[in-house]
């Protein structure tokens, strides 16, 4: 078909895209990077209270080659940069990660010669949660905006590599 | 250079890495082993990778700057930290604050205190395979944290106590919300004791797991629930007495062997103790300068800021509710010192000496500046003593700030206790030890 | 048996007379400035009974830029049976900022003296292991010295954008 050829895609390609978008948001597996103390907000969330696992989101996979979503929680600081560097060339395609609280973000109220300022200097991130810590319902609402993030984008089903 | 333990391994040993990212490593250690099968030989720690420069930023930001960083230091339990540095400031001001701010900062500081066991031991049982325990400990901790959030503000970083007293007062339900949160603890910690105490796979795990004498643990400067897992009796609370505890009547959990069980047991007794003092705290607690109920008369603010153009109003005026139990009538049971409190809105938006008390405390060049000289105060933290050192030398912002940071001997010992034990005896020891990274790594 | 603080401080300055250079009292805080040759015999001095001083609180540095001494190292010692707390500080030349290790005697000060070299470039002769503790191999500096700007970074890796 013309369009396929154009690489925009017909009917069949879209349907099997939304297929494939609504496969992977709802059941995303997830590794915590875990540093400060967005850490606890993040426990709270995960737990009876504000249940993440209604989201498709409970297992929490503690190593990066099963995971797809990586939550960067906390401040990351030069010393632990090219750990986050190794842990993200880790995870295999597609991934996604999510700067989780004020530090990840900008650097947060860390000025100074020992703080990265923002994770995007390191990797490339999707969603940005804001914070200090942030509650857990905008956490919700962060997660909730990357599924629909998710089912949008086009999925290619084989392996490529998307982006550095 | 290498590491002293890649100079001092022996060729037929395995060096094995447990990195910095690593799901018992509570945050960012990185832990350096020798192995001979799956005993330990050798055991190095790396720590600093959460190190954020608080000392440093100190001497950039004014006193009341400071006081947000502070409650990222010791992150589960806040409000502890922001207690010792309010009081060293205290101490060099010479002011004492108003003895219903004491009985609320006793009060937060406890349940400060009961989050902080709760979130160590709910960690260290969940590494050792029970889930449930964590998902109990973490039901009780949401209750406790209701309460926070409704004097304070926020969850975990409030910033609420401040030089003088306290933010803000108790909102006016807060004996039920308290009453609440003090009986689920109550419910859980039964639960837990149930599930742990006497299961044979814990106390396999646990018991005689990583030994530590007591002339070793003073040696190696411990203090807090370590120090008297190991039979020294201890506590800041008791030996130099500080706000209202010395009216307290609550008891030191004493441990025998130092062992890791003992280190679990000593948590969960505490938490029985600091629920005790609360108790009484919330008995003998002297009534507010204000009846505590929800003010719904009075002018509104931009009448009174009308109003004030003219001549001073009279009668009370309604503050949004966002600042509900920071009214004026509230702030001699809350609030003390003048010079170095903020002044109470009414105040501030409706005549002069308000709006000038209120630039002063805040402008660069103003504000907290306490004499000449420096001053150490110790307050119990979750963790054992915490410790402020503050040196000033009469400007707003303090020429150096040193944290006596309690995590940080304890960890020092990790190297030598895992010798000689199993590699899957590090995670309880790990995890009993409460490492924090915030406090760790400043 | 307890001994009151008068007595202590007292005894110090019988026996090691020409080298404390002065007591004073801040705050309610007993301070006591020492030369630094003899941080080591004061220390075990008092750790032993009946003083009984078995406890390092806290070591730190603190640096005093523009001054000809420039750094000066603050001890808390803490004694368990008569709970009294000693704070010792003890001056350090610029271009001789070396001093005493004090590991032989209690052990958390290996990490303690090995933030105070990250921190602010102290060495500490006789430390088995002096090697930088918060910061990684490869920063160069010392962050906690007053010339050293508050936000210069270092990467170690290469950052985007």
């Amino acid at each position: 078909m013309k369009n396929k050829k154009n690489g925009k895609g017909g009917f069949i390609t879209t349907t099997l895209n939304s297929v494939l978008g609504w496969g992977r948001k709802f059941s995303l597996f997830q590794y915590p990077f875990i540093t400060a103390c967005c850490g606890m907000e993040y426990m709270s969330v995960a737990c009876a209270h504000y249940d993440l696992d209604r989201f498709g989101m409970g297992w929490t996979r503690f190593t990066p080659r099963q995971a797809d979503m990586l939550l960067v929680v906390g401040t990351i600081t030069h010393k632990e940069a090219p750990v986050l560097r190794t842990v993200y060339e880790q995870m295999t395609e597609p991934k996604w990660v999510v700067a989780f609280g004020a530090c990840a973000v900008s650097g947060g109220i860390y000025d100074n010669y020992a703080v990265v300022q923002g994770i995007d200097r390191i990797i490339p991130v999707d969603v940005y949660i804001p914070g200090c810590p942030p509650r857990p319902e905008t956490i919700i609402n962060a997660l909730i905006k990357l599924q629909e993030k998710i089912q949008k984008e086009g999925h290619e089903w084989r392996f490529q590599r998307k982006r550095s | 250079m290498k590491y002293r333990i890649q100079q001092e391994a022996r060729e037929d040993t395995m060096l094995i890495n447990m990195g910095p990212s690593h799901p018992a490593m509570h945050g960012t250690t990185r832990v350096m082993l020798e192995l001979d099968g799956e005993k330990i030989i050798n055991c190095e720690l790396e720590m600093g990778y959460l190190h954020r420069g608080f000392e440093k930023i100190c001497e950039n930001k004014t006193y009341f700057n400071m006081l947000i960083y502070t409650d990222r230091m010791n992150y589960v339990s806040p409000l502890i930290n922001n207690t010792g540095y309010v009081m060293t400031l205290e101490k060099m001001l010479g002011i004492e604050a108003p003895e219903r701010a004491q009985y609320i900062r006793v009060i937060l500081n406890e349940f400060s205190r009961v989050c902080d066991h709760l979130t160590a031991l709910a960690a260290m049982c969940m590494e050792c395979g029970a889930f449930t325990v964590f998902l109990y400990m973490m039901k009780a901790r949401e209750y406790i944290w209701d309460l926070m959030e409704q004097t304070t503000g926020a969850r975990m970083t409030t910033s609420f106590i401040r030089v003088g007293g306290v933010r803000s007062d108790f909102p006016f339900d807060w004996k039920e919300t308290t009453r609440i949160a003090i009986d689920e603890t109550r419910k859980v910690l039964k639960d837990c004791h149930v599930l742990m105490s006497k299961n044979k796979i814990f106390l396999n795990r646990t018991r005689d797991v990583a030994v530590v004498t007591p002339e070793m643990a003073i040696n190696y400067g411990w203090t807090g629930p370590c120090l008297r897992s190991t039979g020294v009796k201890y506590d800041v609370r008791k030996a130099f007495p500080y706000l209202v505890y010395d009216q307290l009547d609550f008891e030191i959990p004493l441990g025998e062997r130092g062992d890791n069980f003992d280190r679990y047991m000593i948590r969960m007794q505490e938490m029985e103790q600091s629920l005790r003092i609360v108790e009484q705290c919330m008995a003998k607690i002297p009534k507010p300068s204000a009846p505590t109920q929800q003010v719904t008369k009075g002018m509104e603010p931009n009448e009174a800021i009308k109003a004030s153009r003219t001549k001073k109003p009279e009668g009370r005026i309604k503050l949004s509710p966002n600042l509900e139990g920071t009214e004026k009538e509230k702030y001699p049971g809350i609030l003390a010192g003048k010079k170095y409190i903020i002044p109470p809105k009414e105040d501030t938006y409706t005549n002069i000496e308000g709006l000038i008390n209120h630039f002063k405390f805040f402008m660069r060049g103003h504000g907290i500046r306490p004499p000449k000289g420096e001053a150490y105060f110790a307050v119990e933290g979750g963790s054992g003593e915490l410790g402020f050192y503050i040196i000033s030398d009469g400007t707003d912002k303090p020429y150096r700030l040193h944290l006596r940071a309690p995590c940080l001997h304890i960890v020092a010992a990790l190297e030598e206790i895992v010798r000689g034990n199993f590699l899957a005896d590090i995670i309880p020891t790990f995890g009993s030890m409460n490492m924090i990274g915030g406090e760790l790594d400043r | 048996m307890a001994i009151s603080k008068e007595k202590i401080l007292e005894d110090l300055k019988q026996k090691f007379s020409d080298n404390i250079l002065d007591i004073t009292v801040q705050f309610g805080d007993d301070i006591i400035r020492i030369k630094k040759e003899v941080l080591l015999d004061i220390v075990s001095f008092l750790k032993n009974d009946p003083y009984a001083f078995t406890m390092l609180l806290d070591l730190t540095c603190v640096d005093y830029m523009g001054d000809e001494e420039r750094y000066e190292m603050v001890y808390h010692l803490f004694s368990l049976s008569h709970k009294l707390r000693l704070r010792f500080k003890t001056r350090l030349q610029e271009n001789d900022c070396k001093i005493d290790s004090l590991t032989p005697i209690f052990k958390n000060a290996n990490w303690l003296e090995r933030e105070a070299y990250d921190m602010f470039g102290v060495h500490f002769s006789g430390h088995p292991y002096l090697r930088r503790l918060f910061m990684y191999d490869g920063f160069e500096g010392h962050p906690l010295r007053k010339d050293y700007p508050l936000r210069k970074q270092q990467p170690k890796i290469q950052l985007r954008k």
